[in-house]
């Protein structure tokens, strides 16, 4: 069942066309990734399916209501996580999930037990009476998703999730989003620039220049830019190029005393090649395509240049400000 | 409902939570009863045979509450700058509530400071009788709600904290000087006269001066009239602005 149907999503900001018409259809239970560099397009349009931003055009719904029409059924079934920390850090852990409990319309029975069991899920019940203000940037991103599924949303929205926390903490939180997934079943939506990360994702749309230049899953999508490079060692190297040829009819190089051989899946490969193979080997290696090199194929452009600077729109400033 | 009550009761948490900021803000006061109210008094021959400091306690109450809840208001501007704001905006919660919320928050917050200067009353000559502290409080939450709605229009599309000198000097403080709060308004040149006519707080203040002083600017039904009507106006413009932003 598809959560978020959305078709020919457009937006623009006085002369630049921040999204160009973007179709998208998210299915229940997916972890969805949304990947780009900065200024591609992705903040836009997740806003736009959260309802912040209202769109030049296209239509669609999300969460089961019209983005147009019922915006605030939309707002109800929906959690955020934003990019920047929306605590109120004069408020503790606790009063800020109450409040958020209060403008949601959280009946008053459940408020106290929902709000201590996704401050536990986050392991922050410990921390619920001190002030936002003495919180760690990880800190304060869990209790931002601890708030995000307080109201028991459909789909969880979160933009740039782990951005500028220490790579420890982003394990953690990813940790948390494949434990909300589980348990909840309820779909999540992210936007991330973070290549490794996207991975995590059951299927990715990449988008550039406002528009979406695919969308598969992460190993499909690393298929469209070809194989899995094996690198074999072994004291006989010479001989295992033309067993290779042989038997599976690949074209093995020897480079550096290295077999050298590019193959569909290594996974399967490897197995097959070493049960017949009658030289003794010392080592193995893959190399397997990233999403990097997905990106690069795609626009000629690694995804690690666009961080910083926006080149091609300037004077555009992606994060809008919001009110 | 719900979220009424939460905003507004996040004001009360905030406030509590400032607690020197409650007693810093008995000092300007105080300086503008004793110091300013003492040096004037010598040159003042003013109306209704009281002396200045007298005169300007009910100014110096109104100035309170103004200063307090427009300045609550004015933290919107805040919560835009660290984000706060955003999960409010993008939460189901109606405009109305939202607005209302907030401007009742501050407009209680600011009471209450109003109500702490009461203890300066007997020390400008003023003997304070119950009744004149139940219509003091009705009035002063009057003048706190249109205030704070007031912010509220002004702090809707402000956005950076760089805005709120611009506030505090040509709006807070023209406000307050054109509010017959420490001169009376009759007598004073036209062109002075015709800014304190369409001054909201010149008419709250006036109430005040009814409750205080024998001695008073326009009528009682003029000024609550005035009022209602600066206080609706407000309020309904402050919901204007938040539903035009979604």
């Amino acid at each position: 069942m598809a959560v978020i149907e959305v078709t020919g999503l457009t937006k623009r900001f006085k002369e630049v066309e921040a999204v160009k018409g973007v179709d998208l259809t998210v299915y229940e239970g997916e972890v969805f990734g949304f990947l780009g560099p900065n200024g591609a397009g992705k903040t836009t349009t997740i806003s736009m399916l959260c309802t912040i931003l209202k769109p030049d055009g296209g239509q669609g719904h999300v969460a089961g209501y019209n983005l147009w029409r019922e915006k605030d059924k939309v707002r109800q079934n929906i959690g955020l996580v934003f990019q920047d920390p929306t605590l109120d850090r004069n408020l503790t852990a606790y009063e800020n999930l109450w409040f958020h409990a209060l403008i949601y319309s959280i009946p008053a029975r459940e408020r106290r037990e929902r709000i201590e069991m996704v401050l536990k899920m986050v392991e922050l019940y410990e921390r619920k009476d001190n002030l936002v203000q003495t919180f760690s940037g990880g800190m304060k991103r869990r209790l931002e998703i601890a708030r995000g599924l307080l109201h028991h949303p459909k789909i969880l929205f979160l933009d740039e999730p782990t951005v500028g926390l220490d790579p420890q903490t982003r394990v953690h939180i990813w940790e948390y989003i494949h434990k909300i997934r589980k348990e909840k079943g309820i779909t999540i939506f992210l936007t991330t620039h973070y290549m490794d990360e996207a991975e995590n994702c059951d299927r990715i749309a990449v988008i550039d220049q406002g528009k979406i230049i695919a969308l598969d899953t992460p190993d499909n999508l690393k298929q469209m830019v070809g194989n899995n490079i094996v690198y074999i060692n072994s004291p006989e190297a010479a001989g295992i190029v033309p067993f290779i040829k042989e038997k599976f009819n690949f074209e093995a190089k020897l480079v550096k005393n290295q077999v050298v051989v590019e193959v569909k899946e290594a996974e399967t490969f490897i197995p097959a090649l070493l049960q017949d193979l009658p030289f003794p080997v010392t080592s193995v290696a893959i190399k397997k395509p990233t999403l990097d090199d997905v990106f690069l194929k795609l626009t000629g452009r690694e995804i690690r240049d666009e961080l910083g600077e926006n080149h091609r729109t300037p004077g555009f400033s992606r994060r809008r400000r919001w009110r | 409902m719900a979220a009424l009550w939460a905003i507004f009761y996040r004001e009360l948490i905030r406030y509590w939570r400032e607690k020197i900021r409650i007693i810093t803000s008995l000092v300007q006061p105080a300086i503008w009863l004793f110091v300013m109210g003492g040096g004037m008094g010598a040159a003042f021959n003013g109306p209704g045979d009281v002396s200045y400091r007298t005169f300007i306690f009910p100014g110096i109450v109104g100035m309170t509450v103004l200063f307090s809840a427009i300045f609550s208001s004015i933290s919107i501007v805040w919560d835009r700058e660290f984000g706060f704001l955003k999960e409010v905006l993008v939460s189901p919660a109606s405009r109305e509530s939202i607005v209302l919320g907030k401007a009742l928050g501050g407009a209680t917050t600011a009471v209450i400071q109003g109500m702490i200067i009461l203890i300066f009353a007997p020390a400008v000559g003023i003997n304070l009788t119950f009744s004149m502290v139940v219509k003091a409080f009705v009035t002063m939450y009057f003048i706190a709600l249109t205030m704070a709605a007031f912010g509220i229009v002004i702090a809707a599309r402000m956005q950076s904290m760089q805005g709120f000198q611009f506030v505090t000097n040509f709006i807070v403080m023209p406000l307050f000087f054109l509010s017959g709060a420490i001169y009376p308004l009759k007598g004073i040149p036209g062109w002075l006269a015709a800014l304190a006519a369409i001054n909201p707080l010149a008419y709250g203040i006036d109430l005040l001066k009814h409750v205080f002083l024998p001695y008073h600017e326009y009528s009682l039904t003029t000024d609550i009239a005035v009022m209602a009507g600066f206080c609706v106006l407000f309020l309904f413009l402050g919901i204007l602005l938040f539903k035009k932003d979604g």
